[in-house]
This record gives structure tokens, sequence and C-alpha cells, in this order.
């Protein structure tokens, strides 16, 4: 629990940080963007410039598929600055592995429409100039 | 097991619980470490050690008027005060420190004097999981869940049913906030805060705090209760990002902090009398029973849904009613330390027969950190 004030009435946004800009420039300009171990092969995220599991620096960026699938969710009913409740927060487990936080798309917000482990593919939101949120969709559905 | 170095000789509460607008953050912390210091017949100027989360050690220091020689800040969230138990034994076994005192308060519902929740934009939280309508522990805590019910088939009901029986042993104490009897259609029926967690599935609002007093094992037989020694102890951490967690069926911190403190007291999960597993949502004491190796992988609502944790059961599991029931202030593990000190000192408002050895485990964050503690009031 942080002891920072109490957040204003407007939605939250998110601030880049040196080691994170290259995830939001991916976002603004359509793609979602990754970083990946040269020795390990292996995809990470949030982002960091060496490699979480062998702290080795030599450290790739690359442009992920898009492709997802639902890890699990809850259905949020209280209101939030900049969101209609009820409205899902989700966990998808991407196609190179790691997993992020993200909203569902293009689907009602009922348990019956959001199935754990459903395809599941990128798109993005934008919120103003600098920052578009990756979010999530039906597969196929077009983004 | 192993031999008992440090025993807790003092424990309280605050004064009053639930609502308490007269008293400010800082003000529950003070008002809860002078009713125990009470309880062990000391003042603040025995006092050589000073542990505490969301206020600064300093501030208490300087509250009480103590002038510490050892000094712990270490604030991981909710389970804080499991870590000052762990770390205060080790002072106090290295000779750094005679008598420590460890405090909690906070103004959950009234709010004063208190902070707020929120994420610093550029925080990995502020930009990866804040952005899409996080709201605090209702909306963060939840979402690993429905990944174990589908997992492991819990059902609704089951998960309904860790409230029921919590409700069960807070209708024993006259403490606890809600008493009222409630059955798992009642869970169901009650308000979605973030489904499928149901309003009573989610933790109380309230103001209050709590105290505990450590000395050495040798001179706690001279304080006038009887004294409860720390048996074994464990920490550890995941992830500040509950999307981050390795794996959203089971704790890796539950794992390891339950694993440390049994090797440490030389026992396991059978020789325990008496749990208590910090229960911010319902949830909660499915995963705590589970990685602490109480029951097995997926086990833990059925165990519970068989009434094993109920009144009666054989393994009491948060007998004050829990954060569901009894009181959450929004760092809840000092209330479970507390009543398994009564426990063991044979005091709780619900006393469970024959208690020797109990457990309390906490969890900080959303499942980002976890401590574990084990104590018994038999002497080494
Ligand atoms: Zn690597």
């Amino acid at each position: 629990m942080s002891t920072t004030p109490p957040r204003e009435p407007r939605r939250a946004r998110p601030v880049p940080t040196p080691e994170t800009q290259f995830h939001w420039d991916g976002a603004r300009a359509g793609e979602l963007r990754l970083q990946r171990c040269r020795p390990c092969q292996r995809a990470y995220f949030p982002p960091r410039p060496f490699c979480p599991r062998c702290a080795s620096r030599d450290v790739e960026i690359v442009r992920a598929s898009g492709r997802a699938t639902l890890y699990s969710y809850v259905i949020h009913h209280r209101p939030v600055p900049g969101f209609t409740a009820p409205y899902a927060i989700a966990v998808v487990a991407l196609e190179e592995g790691p997993r992020m936080m993200t909203s569902l798309v293009g689907l009602p917000q009922t348990p019956e429409a959001l199935v754990l482990d459903m395809p599941l593919e990128v798109s993005f939101q934008k919120l103003d100039d600098e920052i578009s949120l990756p979010v999530f969709g039906p597969a196929g559905s077009g983004s | 097991m192993r031999r008992r170095a440090v025993a807790i000789v003092g424990a309280a509460e605050t004064t009053a619980l639930g609502v308490i607008p007269h008293l400010s953050q800082i003000g529950l912390h003070a008002d809860a470490a002078l009713n125990a210091l009470a309880d062990c017949g000391l003042a603040p100027s025995d006092v050589d050690g000073i542990a505490t989360a969301g206020e600064s050690p300093t501030a208490i220091a300087l509250a009480l008027g103590i002038t510490p020689t050892w000094v712990d800040g270490t604030a991981v969230g909710g389970c804080s005060f499991m870590l000052h138990v762990r770390h205060a034994a080790a002072a106090i076994e290295a000779g750094l420190c005679k008598t420590v005192l460890i405090t909690h308060g906070q103004s959950g519902r009234s709010r004063v004097g208190a902070g707020g929740f929120g994420f610093a934009p550029s925080s990995l939280q502020g930009q990866f999981e804040a952005p899409y309508g996080i709201a605090g522990p209702p909306s963060l805590f939840t979402i690993p869940c429905l990944r174990y019910m589908k997992d492991f088939g819990l059902t609704h009901e089951q998960l309904a049913m860790v409230a029921v029986v919590q409700r069960e042993w807070a209708a024993k104490n006259p403490r606890a906030m809600h008493r009222d009897p409630i059955g798992v259609e009642d869970v169901l029926a009650s308000r979605v805060i973030a489904w499928p967690f149901h309003l009573l599935e989610c933790c109380l609002v309230t103001d209050g705090g709590g105290a505990l007093v450590l000395v050495s094992a040798e001179r706690a037989r001279d304080f006038r209760e009887k004294p409860v020694f720390v048996l074994g102890t464990g920490e550890s951490v995941e992830t500040p990002m509950v999307s981050q967690m390795e794996d959203f069926t089971t704790s890796r911190a539950f794992r390891v902090s339950g694993r440390m403190a049994f090797a440490e007291a030389g026992i396991g999960p059978r020789e325990v009398d008496h749990l208590m597993i910090y229960d911010a949502f319902a949830h909660l004491p499915i995963y705590g029973l589970e990685d602490l190796g109480f029951v097995p992988r997926g086990e833990a609502g059925r165990y519970i849904w068989d009434r094993n944790t109920a009144p009666g059961g054989e393994l009491p599991l948060n007998t004050n009613g829990g954060g569901l029931s009894y009181t959450h202030t929004g760092m809840y593990g000092m209330f479970a330390l507390q009543e398994s000190v009564r426990q063991l000192r044979g005091r709780a408002a619900a006393q469970v027969p024959d208690v020797h050895v109990s457990v309390a485990h906490g969890v900080g964050g959303m499942f980002a950190a976890a401590g574990t503690v084990i104590l018994s009031n038999e002497p080494g």
C-alpha cells in the first residue's frame, strides 16, 4: 500500500521512463514491442534493459505477434474515472510467453462472453498523442 | 523442535476497534503500543527496539519517547508485522537490543491522518496495470482467482463458504465487526464488487491497530502473562505487479515463507493446532492452506466446504472472524498475530481447546509478499 495522495478524478495515464519508452513508442505506432534476451532467446515483460533470467544486458527489441490467450480476469463493478462499469480487468498470456494486464475490447463484459484460454489479439486504444494502450479483442476480428 | 530463544510477552490491540474517528493513524499506533506495554508491565523507556510499517519508526519513537538502538521500518504491506517478528527475534538473539516493540495502526475507515491508494504513474504498476481501470485491492488481489477456479474446479459456492465459516467464528467474538450468521446464498446474493467476488467475499474496512512486545525467552519467564515463544519464521516477496506472478494458482512467496518457517521450527503442518491466514479476500485461505502444506493442491475449497476449518473442525482457521468479519484496517497481519497469541494464552473469545502451536501467515500487497510466524506456548 503506498502513501501517495488520493488519485485525482481522471483516468490513470502511464508516464514512460527511459527503460520503457520503446514499448510506448511501439504502441503509438501500432506495434506490441517486447524485449528478448539474445543468450536465452526468451522474451520478457515488463521492460528492463537486462534479462530477468540470466542478467545479460545483451537484449533486443522484438515485435510481438500480438496473439494471446485469456489467462484470468475480474469484472469490476465500481466506478473508476475513464471506465464504464462493469468492465473487465484482464491478464493475457502472450504467444511469446510473457503475461500482461489489459482491457478486453469487442466483447460483452460478461462471464459468459469472457472464457478463459480464448484466443485474443492485440489492438491499440489511443489515450492521447503520446500514449496508446495495448488492448485485446477476439482473434481474427481485425485490429 | 528448535530452542525457543525469543518470546512475545506483551500483546494488545487498540482500545476500540472498527470506527475510531477521534484518533489519527499515529494515535492508533500509540494507543496499541501503550496497551501492549501495559499488558507486560513495561514502560516506553524500557523499549530499545522499534519496528513498524505504515508510519516511520522515527515517528513512533518520537510519539512514545523511545530511544531505540535497533530500528526496522520494513514495509511490504499487510504482512510487514510478520517480518518484524522475524527480524526482531534475530536482533534479540544477536544482542542488538533487548526489548522490541512492534506497532500497527491504521485509520482505514475514517481516514484520519492516513495515506491513500495509488501508484506513481511512472512506476511499473502505474504504466502497465493502473491504466486498465484498477481501483485498489478489490480490483487486483482478486484477478488470479478465476484461473484457480478453472484449473482446480473451485466453485463459487466453495469460495462463498470461506466467508460463511469465518462468520461462524466471528459470531463467537464480541469484538468482531460483523457477527450475524450468513449462508452461501447470502454471500452469492450480495453485491458484485469484482466478479467473481461479491461484497461478503471482500474484507472489511476499519480503523484500529495492535502492538507486540518481544524479549529473550530467558527474560520472558519474569513477565506476568504466559510467554508465547517464537518457534519459526519465514519471509519472501514475489512481485509488486499481480499480473507478473509466476502462476495464478499458487503464491511463490507463500510457499517460500511457509517452508522456511516450518523448517526453522522443525515441525510440519500436522503439528499445528490453530491457524491464521490473512484473508483480505475469500480466496486467500484457499491459497494459504495449499501453499503452506496443510492441504494438497486443488483441495482447499473442498476442505473448507467440509467444515474442517469451522468451529469443531480439525484445523481451526481464522478464529477471530478474519479480515472478512473481524476487522481489516488495510494491513491486517498484526490482527492475525494477535489472535494467535490470544489462542496460545488461552484467552481468545472463540477459544479452541488445547492450542500449543499456532501459525500466523500474512500477505503483503497483492500476493507481493509473505510472512509466516509459528508460535508455541510450550517452553523449549
Ligand atoms: Zn537471458
